[in-house]
C-alpha cells in the first residue's frame, strides 16, 4: 500500500541526503518526495510517498525519528487528509489542435503558461487520478516533455502538524 | 573569550571529561596536533587509524565513557570508517574528530580530501562538517550528547583546517537543545505492570539478554530479577559479563554456536522477556522457527528495534535500568500474593539439558585444543581478566569458555564481525584500566589484521596480552567449508604465516610459544608475571571445529551438535 508520510526536518546542510540514503539503505522503496521550508524559516516539510506494509511502514516511520534532524514524522494516510500535485506538461500544439488542447485544459482547471509557434505548456493540479487522467488525453498530440512536482499533503480540519 | 578553533576543541574535550584520546597526525589537523602538544589531554599514537578508533572503542566499552578518536582528512579519515562501522553495530559511544581540507577548497578534489561526512552518514548516529567557527563549540558539545545518551553510538565531526584556524567568541555552551532528539528513559508503568503479570504466569520463562544490559549498567537489576521470577538468563555474545557466568540460573550464549540448552530452551519456552538485545539473525536463526511457543516482551532504549526482526507482543520502551527497577517493585507487590514457584519444573528440565549436552571438547587429544587454552586462561587470571577477541572460531570460543562475571569485561565486536578488532581493543581497555589483566584472545588470521599496533604497546609499555590460537587458517570460514562445502579449502589455509615470536620480539615484545598442551599453562604463568606486552603463539589442533552450531538459516531446534 502507498502511504503518504510529512516530515518535519531541521533546515540543515545534508538533511536530504539523509533521508534518501535511509531509505536506500534500507531498502524501502520511495515513489516520490518533495521539500519546501515552512513558515519557520529553520523547519523544512517534506512529502513522502513510500510503498510497503504495515510492517515496513513502522520501520520507515521509526527509522526516520531516529534521525537526529527529524523533527516530527506523520502518517497522513492513517487520517483524511488532501493530496496534490502539480505537473508541468509541454505539448506539441499545431493549429488545428490548439482549440481541443484549451478546452481539455479548461476542463481540468489547468493553465497554459507557455505558448510557442508549435507547443504549449499545460500547468496541472491535482490528485494522482487526474493527473495520470489528462497525461493520457494530451498524449495523442505528442508530449515532449513533463515535470512533476511529488505529492504534498496536509490533514484535513483543523488540527495542524507543528514542531 | 576569543580562541581559535583548534583551541575550542581542546577545551571541549575538557569540558567533556576526555582524558585521553587515540589518534594519527596529518596535514589538515596539524593545528590541533599543535595545540594538542603540552596539553592535558593524553594522546595516544597508534600506527594505523583503524588502530586508533578501535582503541577509541575498546576504552569506551572498557569504561562506558565516550571514547574519542582524532584523525587526518581523506586517508586518515576512510580508515576510521570499519572502525566507525563496528561502533555503530554496537551502539558503542565514540566521537571521532576528522581533519577536512580548507572550505574553500572542498568538492575541488583537493590534496587528502574525501567527503568523509557522506561516506560515514550510514555508519553513524549522527555527523557533523563544521563549516562556521562559530558552530564549533555547539557542535562538539552535541557530539558529544548524542554519542553517550539514548542508544549510544559513533559521531563524526569533521573539521576544516581554516576552520581550526579561525577565531570565536562563542562560550562552550552547558546545555545541548535538539528538536528532533530527546531519548525516552522512563518505561511506561501501564506496560511495566502487564509485564509483571505476564512474568507470573508464565511456566517457562526466558531471559534473553543483550548489549543493552552493559549499556544501561543494570546488571545488578538483572540479577535481582533472574533470582525473584527463577527465570533462567541467556546472553547474546554483546550481553556477555551482564549476568554472572558462574550463575546455576545461566545458560550462556543463545544462537548460532550458544549452547544446545540455551537453544532448546528458546524453542520451548513461553514466555521470551528480551531486555536491550535485537533479536539479530545470528541469534534467532531461521526467523519462522524463532521461540514458537512465546508470547515475546521487549525492553530496549530504541524503538526501532522494537518489532523489526520478530513481532513483539508487548514492547517497553525506555533505559532497561528504570524498567527493571519499576519492574522488580511490581513482581514485588504481585509475589505478596502468589508465592508458588511457577518455574520448578521448566528449571528441572533445563538442569537435565545442561547435563545432556554441556559445551565439551576432546580433552585427550594430546594436541593443543584451543578451548583448552581459554579455560587455562580463565584458571590462571581467576577469571578476572578483560578479554578481547577478534572475530571468528577465537571468538566464538572465548565467548564459549571463559565464563564472564562482570560487565565490560568482554570486548568483542559482535554486529559488524570486524577481524583485527580485538588488539586495537585491548590497547583502549588497558589504557582505561592500567592495573588490569587485558587479553585478546586472537586466530592467526586476525591478529595480522593489525599487528602493527605492536609498535603502541610497545611505546606505551602497555602489558597487553595476545593469545593467537594459531591454526594456520582462517577456522570459521574453513569450518564452514569443511562442514557443508565438502572440505573444498579454498583461500582459508594460510600456508604462510610469520613467526609470532620473533614478531613480538622485532617490536621489542615478549614472544612465547606453546606446542603441547602441557605447555600452555607455563606460558600463560610466564605472560602474566612480566609487565611487557606478549604475544603467546599457541600451536592449536589446525581443524578443531567450534561447536554446537546452527547451520546459517537453520532453525535453533535443528542445532548439530558437530
Amino acid at each position: 500500500m502507498r502511504h503518504s508520510i510529512s516530515v518535519l526536518v531541521e533546515n540543515q546542510f545534508g538533511v536530504l541526503a539523509r533521508i534518501a540514503g535511509l531509505f536506500s539503505g534500507r531498502g524501502f522503496n520511495i515513489d516520490s518526495l518533495s521539500v519546501g521550508v515552512t513558515t519557520d524559516p529553520s523547519i523544512s516539510r517534506m512529502t513522502i510517498v513510500v510503498r510497503g506494509d504495515d510492517r515496513i511502514l513502522e520501520q520507515v516511520t521509526k527509522q526516520l525519528n531516529k534521525l537526529i534532524n527529524v523533527v516530527r514524522v506523520v502518517d497522513l494516510t492513517k487520517e483524511e487528509h488532501v493530496g496534490r500535485e502539480m505537473v508541468l506538461i509541454k505539448v506539441t500544439a499545431n493549429q488545428q489542435d490548439r482549440a481541443e488542447l484549451l478546452s481539455i485544459t479548461n476542463i481540468f482547471r489547468g493553465k497554459i503558461v507557455d505558448v510557442s509557434q508549435e507547443t504549449y505548456t499545460i500547468e496541472i493540479t491535482g490528485d494522482e487520478n487526474k493527473i495520470v487522467a489528462i497525461i493520457k488525453l494530451l498524449a495523442p498530440f505528442g508530449i515532449r516533455e513533463i515535470a512533476r512536482t511529488g505529492r504534498v499533503c496536509m490533514g484535513r480540519g483543523g488540527k495542524s502538524i507543528k514542531v | 573569550m576569543k580562541r581559535t578553533g583548534a583551541q575550542v576543541l581542546i577545551e571541549g574535550l575538557q569540558k567533556e571529561n576526555v582524558d585521553v584520546i587515540f589518534g594519527f597526525p596529518g596535514g589538515a589537523v596539524i593545528k590541533i596536533y599543535d595545540e594538542l602538544f603540552g596539553s592535558s589531554i593524553k594522546h595516544v599514537l597508534t600506527r594505523h587509524e583503524q588502530g586508533a578508533i578501535h582503541a577509541a572503542d575498546g576504552y569506551a566499552r572498557a569504561t562506558g565513557k565516550t571514547g574519542v578518536c582524532l584523525v587526518t582528512s581523506g586517508p586518515g579519515a576512510t580508515n576510521t570508517v570499519t572502525g566507525i562501522a563496528t561502533a555503530y553495530m554496537d551502539s558503542v559511544p565514540v566521537v571521532v574528530f576528522t581533519g577536512q581540507v580548507p572550505t574553500p577548497m572542498i568538492g575541488n578534489d583537493a590534496f587528502q580530501e574525501a567527503d568523509i561526512v557522506g561516506i560515514t552518514r550510514p555508519i553513524t548516529k549522527h555527523n557533523y562538517l563544521v563549516k562556521d567557527v562559530n558552530e564549533l563549540p555547539r557542535v562538539i558539545k552535541e557530539a558529544f550528547y548524542i554519542a553517550g545518551t539514548g542508544r549510544p553510538g559513533p559521531v563524526v565531526v569533521d573539521l576544516p583546517k581554516d576552520i581550526m584556524a579561525a577565531v570565536t567568541e562563542n562560550p562552550y555552551p552547558d546545555q545541548v537543545t535538539l528538536k528532533g532528539y530527546n531519548p525516552n528513559y522512563s518505561g511506561h508503568l501501564g506496560q511495566i505492570k502487564r509485564m509483571a503479570v505476564e512474568i507470573m504466569q508464565a511456566k517457562k520463562p526466558l531471559l534473553y539478554t543483550g548489549g543493552g544490559i552493559i549499556s544501561s549498567a543494570c546488571h545488578n537489576e538483572l540479577l535481582e530479577l533472574a533470582e525473584l521470577t527463577q527465570a533462567p538468563v541467556t546472553n547474546t555474545l554483546m550481553g556477555l559479563g551482564g549476568f554472572p557466568g558462574t550463575h546455576p540460573l545461566f545458560m550462556g550464549m543463545l544462537g548460532m554456536h550458544g549452547t544446545w540448552y540455551a537453544n532448546m530452551a528458546v524453542t520451548e519456552s513461553d514466555l521470551i522477556i528480551a531486555i536491550g538485545a535485537r533479536f539479530d539473525d545470528r541469534v534467532t536463526g531461521k526467523i519462522t522457527t524463532f521461540a514458537p511457543h512465546a508470547k515475546i516482551i521487549h525492553i530496549d532504549i530504541d524503538p526501532s528495534s522494537i518489532s523489526k526482526n520478530v513481532k513483539v507482543d508487548l514492547p517497553v520502551v525506555g533505559d532497561a535500568k528504570d524498567i527493571l527497577a519499576k519492574l522488580i517493585t511490581e513482581l514485588k507487590l504481585l509475589k505478596a500474593k502468589n508465592e508458588t514457584a511457577h518455574t520448578k519444573d521448566w528449571l528441572a528440565q533445563i538442569k537435565e539439558w545442561k547435563q545432556k549436552y554441556p559445551l565439551k571438547y576432546d580433552q585427550n587429544s594430546g594436541k593443543i585444543k584451543p578451548q583448552f587454552v581459554i579455560e587455562e586462561l580463565h584458571r590462571l587470571t581467576k577469571g578476572e581478566a578483560i578479554i578481547t577477541t577478534e572475530v571468528g572460531q577465537n571468538q566464538m570460543w572465548a565467548a564459549q569458555f571463559y565464563g564472564f562475571n562482570h560487565p565490560r569485561s568482554f570486548l568483542s565486536s559482535g554486529g559488524l564481525g570486524t577481524m583485527g578488532y580485538g588488539f586495537p581493543a585491548a590497547i583502549g581497555a588497558q589504557i582505561a584500566h592500567p592495573d588490569r589483566i587485558v587479553i585478546d584472545v586472537a586466530g592467526d588470521g586476525s591478529f595480522q589484521m593489525n599487528m602493527q599496533e605492536l609498535a603502541t604497546v610497545v611505546q606505551y609499555r602497555l602489558p597487553v596480552k595476545v593469545a593467537i590460537l594459531n591454526n594456520y587458517f582462517w577456522g570459521m570460514v574453513r569450518q564452514w567449508q569443511e562442514l557443508f562445502f565438502n572440505r573444498r579449502y579454498s583461500f582459508t589455509c594460510t600456508h604462510c604465516a610469520p613467526d609470532f615470536v620473533k614478531l613480538a620480539e622485532a617490536f621489542g615484545a615478549v614472544g612465547l610459544r606453546a606446542e603441547k598442551p602441557e605447555e600452555v599453562a607455563s606460558v600463560i604463568e610466564q605472560a602474566l608475571n612480566t609487565d611487557k606486552p606478549v604475544v603467546m603463539d599457541f600451536r592449536v589442533d589446525p581443524e578443531e571445529n567450534v561447536a554446537p552450531m546452527v547451520p546459517a538459516g537453520g532453525a535453533l531446534k535443528d542445532m548439530i551438535l558437530v
